[in-house]
């Protein structure tokens, strides 16, 4: 359960203020698949980041499971994201160095634990990665890096899952291999949070919330 | 998956940020090992060249006292030991002592542990006139040499005269026609010819030598002898001080003469001569020694010189890595990985750089240091040196790393993640 209660934040860029979100308030229950929609520079990936603790706002509270993330301190928070949150960004953030099996067990550095392997292996085969886990970041499409980044957000099974504009430079074929996976981990109790602003896709989430620039 | 896995992966990908970390690393390395190295053969070169001169010293000393010893042995006996109220002008004027003194004085000596005089040979000499020849001759009787009880003996320099029998001075058997079996008459004792001697240019010209007893007998002088001849041991050449101490506390009623300075004069030479050899060493030593005082004092310029560049060099080619990686910092920081483990990412690969920077640094400091030397010896093989430098590379370039690494660590992960 999330709990946005007044938010606002502000970014100080060469003297002019920017209210990215102000007096911002937003509930979501467990389970819930919420689209958050709006125009671009509204504060969609300003919401998202605070919500995943990190990006602080400079008023309200972000409270989730009952835990008020911002009055934890810095090094409890992030083992709080650890274990309750999984990111996927327009960007992948892949670790070039890395392979696709690797950069997907990425998250087990964070120490929570064992790498469950067969919902590593479930993951790799419904995102249909199979014949990619030895490559590399470079030698990917688009779609496949964004369903590495896709498994690896959901490896260890988080409550809630942070997605921004993660269909932005798919082709059909790949949103829907996305969609799914999205829909089956909500079918297990997973939270979703998705940002996006194509209205077609927004349309599939439990509830559209709009954002609007202040 | 831990973070040395992925420090692996992260050099094995980005080949030539580590390399250019390593080699500066290296460059570190082999300037401090190569310098120790060629201070360290210099070092060895010293040693070398003074053994050497040393040894050339040595050797000359040994060829000069061998020379010395020869020459002592052809200028015969050089120390003349005399009764205690001797007057020595009356023996420079008349070509002998007057005085006497009792032949066991020889025994006596012979018997003393002495450690300065050699080859004792007791003699009993008198100018006289001859009076079957009506001719003025010195009469030296003499026994041989007495043998030291204590010591090894030697080759005598003089051999005893047979009873019965003379030896001739040249100008003797010269002016008389005197051939050796010939028979002589002294104060009506008849003597063969037992050897003729070559000229000497001195008063054993005009010299006969008989057998001690029987001079004893013709001059009337039974059991005397008026002096011993003994040569100064050449190990301890000119100290004459020293021999007459030794003599007198055995034989207080006697007084000892030093002749034939040239032997003096040698034996100073060679001292002289071991002095300069030494004096020359200490200078070559002090020279050598100003020389590496130089270089330390370069060394000490340069080498920090060195260090300080690498660690600046280090320290720029790790900023560049953490701009490089800003959105994997970020993604880890989001995944949840701690400041603690993102150091440790930077850190744990400059550890990696300074332990294999100081190996390779090493062989090639100690292999490059050889051939600059021009010494290859596997005592150069330096352990606290490769010690000190196992330890100290990778602490230097963690300390050059630290900042880099504390920059990543504060990385805003929101910054990064928010770029579209
Ligand atoms: N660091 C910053 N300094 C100043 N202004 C910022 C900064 N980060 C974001 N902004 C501004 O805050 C506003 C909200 O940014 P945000 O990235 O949340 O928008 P967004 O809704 O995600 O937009 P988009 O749809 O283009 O991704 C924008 O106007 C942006 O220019
Ligand atoms: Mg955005």
């Amino acid at each position: 359960m999330i709990e946005i209660k007044n938010i606002t934040k502000i970014y100080n860029k060469e003297g002019a203020e920017v209210r990215a979100l102000d007096d911002y308030s937003l509930s979501i229950e467990k389970g819930e698949f919420v689209a958050i929609q709006g125009a671009s520079g509204c504060g969609k990936t300003t919401l998202l980041l605070s919500i995943g603790g990190l990006l602080s706002p400079d008023k309200g509270s972000v409270v989730i499971n009952g835990n008020a993330v911002y009055d934890m301190p810095v090094e409890e928070r992030t083992v709080f994201r650890a274990k309750t949150m999984g990111f996927v960004f327009q960007q992948y953030h892949l670790i070039p160095y890395l392979n696709v099996l690797e950069n997907i067990r990425v998250p087990a550095l964070a120490a929570q634990g064992e790498v469950p392997e067969e919902r590593l292996e479930m993951l790799i085969k419904t995102l249909g990665l199979k014949e990619r886990i030895n490559h590399t970041p470079a030698e990917l499409s688009a779609g496949e890096k964004q369903r590495t980044a896709l498994a690896r957000a959901l490896l260890f099974e988080p409550d809630i899952l942070l997605a921004d504009e993660i269909t932005g430079n798919l082709d059909e074929k790949n949103v829907e291999i996305v969609m799914n996976c999205l829909f089956e981990y909500q079918k297990a109790g997973g939270t979703i949070v998705l940002v996006s602003h194509d209205t077609a896709l927004c349309k599939r989430a439990d509830r559209i919330e709009e954002l609007t620039v202040k | 998956m831990k973070i040395r896995y992925l420090v692996q992966k992260e050099i094995k990908r980005r080949k030539l940020n580590f390399a250019l970390c390593l080699l500066s690393v290296i460059v570190a390395v082999v300037s401090v090992c190569s310098v120790f190295t060629m201070l360290e053969i210099y070092d060895l070169r010293t040693k070398e060249i003074v053994q050497k001169k040393e040894q050339e010293t040595k050797e000359r000393m040994d060829s000069l006292e061998d020379d010395y010893r020869k020459i002592t042995k052809q200028l015969g006996f050089n120390l003349l030991i005399l009764p205690k109220n001797q007057n020595i002008s009356d023996v420079y004027a008349n070509d002998f002592a007057s005085k006497f003194m009792p032949e066991e004085y020889v025994e006596i000596l012979a018997n003393t542990k002495s450690m300065l005089i050699r080859h004792l040979l007791p003699s009993l000499q008198q100018k006289i006139v001859w009076p079957e020849k009506h001719r003025t001759i010195v009469l030296a009787g003499t026994r041989g040499e007495v043998p030291f009880a204590h010591k090894a003996p030697k080759e005598p320099m003089m051999v005893a005269v047979p009873k019965g029998t003379m030896i001739i001075g040249y100008e003797l058997h010269q002016s008389l026609g005197v051939k050796v079996g010939d028979k002589l008459r002294i104060m009506n004792r008849e003597f063969t010819v037992q050897k003729c001697n070559e000229s000497r240019g001195n008063i054993d010209d005009i010299t006969i030598w008989i057998d001690l007893k029987e001079s004893q007998e013709l001059l009337n002088k039974p059991g005397k002898i008026n002096a011993i001849l003994a040569l100064s041991c050449h190990c301890h050449g000119g100290n004459l001080g020293k021999i007459r101490d030794e003599v007198n506390s055995v034989l207080p009623e006697t007084q000892v003469y030093e002749k034939g300075s040239r032997v003096l004069i040698r034996a100073e030479a060679r001292d002289r001569a071991a002095k300069e050899a030494k004096e020359a060493i200490q200078a070559e030593i002090k020279q050598r020694k100003d020389l590496r005082k130089e270089r330390e004092n370069l060394a000490a310029i340069i080498v920090p010189l060195v260090l300080l560049t690498s660690v600046v060099w280090i320290v720029f080619l790790f900023m560049g890595n953490v701009r490089e990686r800003k959105s994997e910092i970020g993604i880890l920081r989001a995944v949840g990985v701690n400041e603690v483990s993102i150091m440790k990412l930077f850190l744990l690969k400059a550890f990696w750089i300074g332990i294999i920077g100081a190996f390779c640094g090493y062989v090639l400091g100690i292999g490059g240091g050889s051939i600059l030397g021009g010494l290859f010896s596997t005592s150069l093989v330096n352990v606290p040196l490769f010690v000190a430098v196992i330890i100290l590379a990778p602490l230097l370039s963690i300390i050059a790393a630290w900042v880099p690494a504390v920059i990543a660590s504060r990385q805003d992960p929101a910054e990064v993640l928010k770029e579209e």
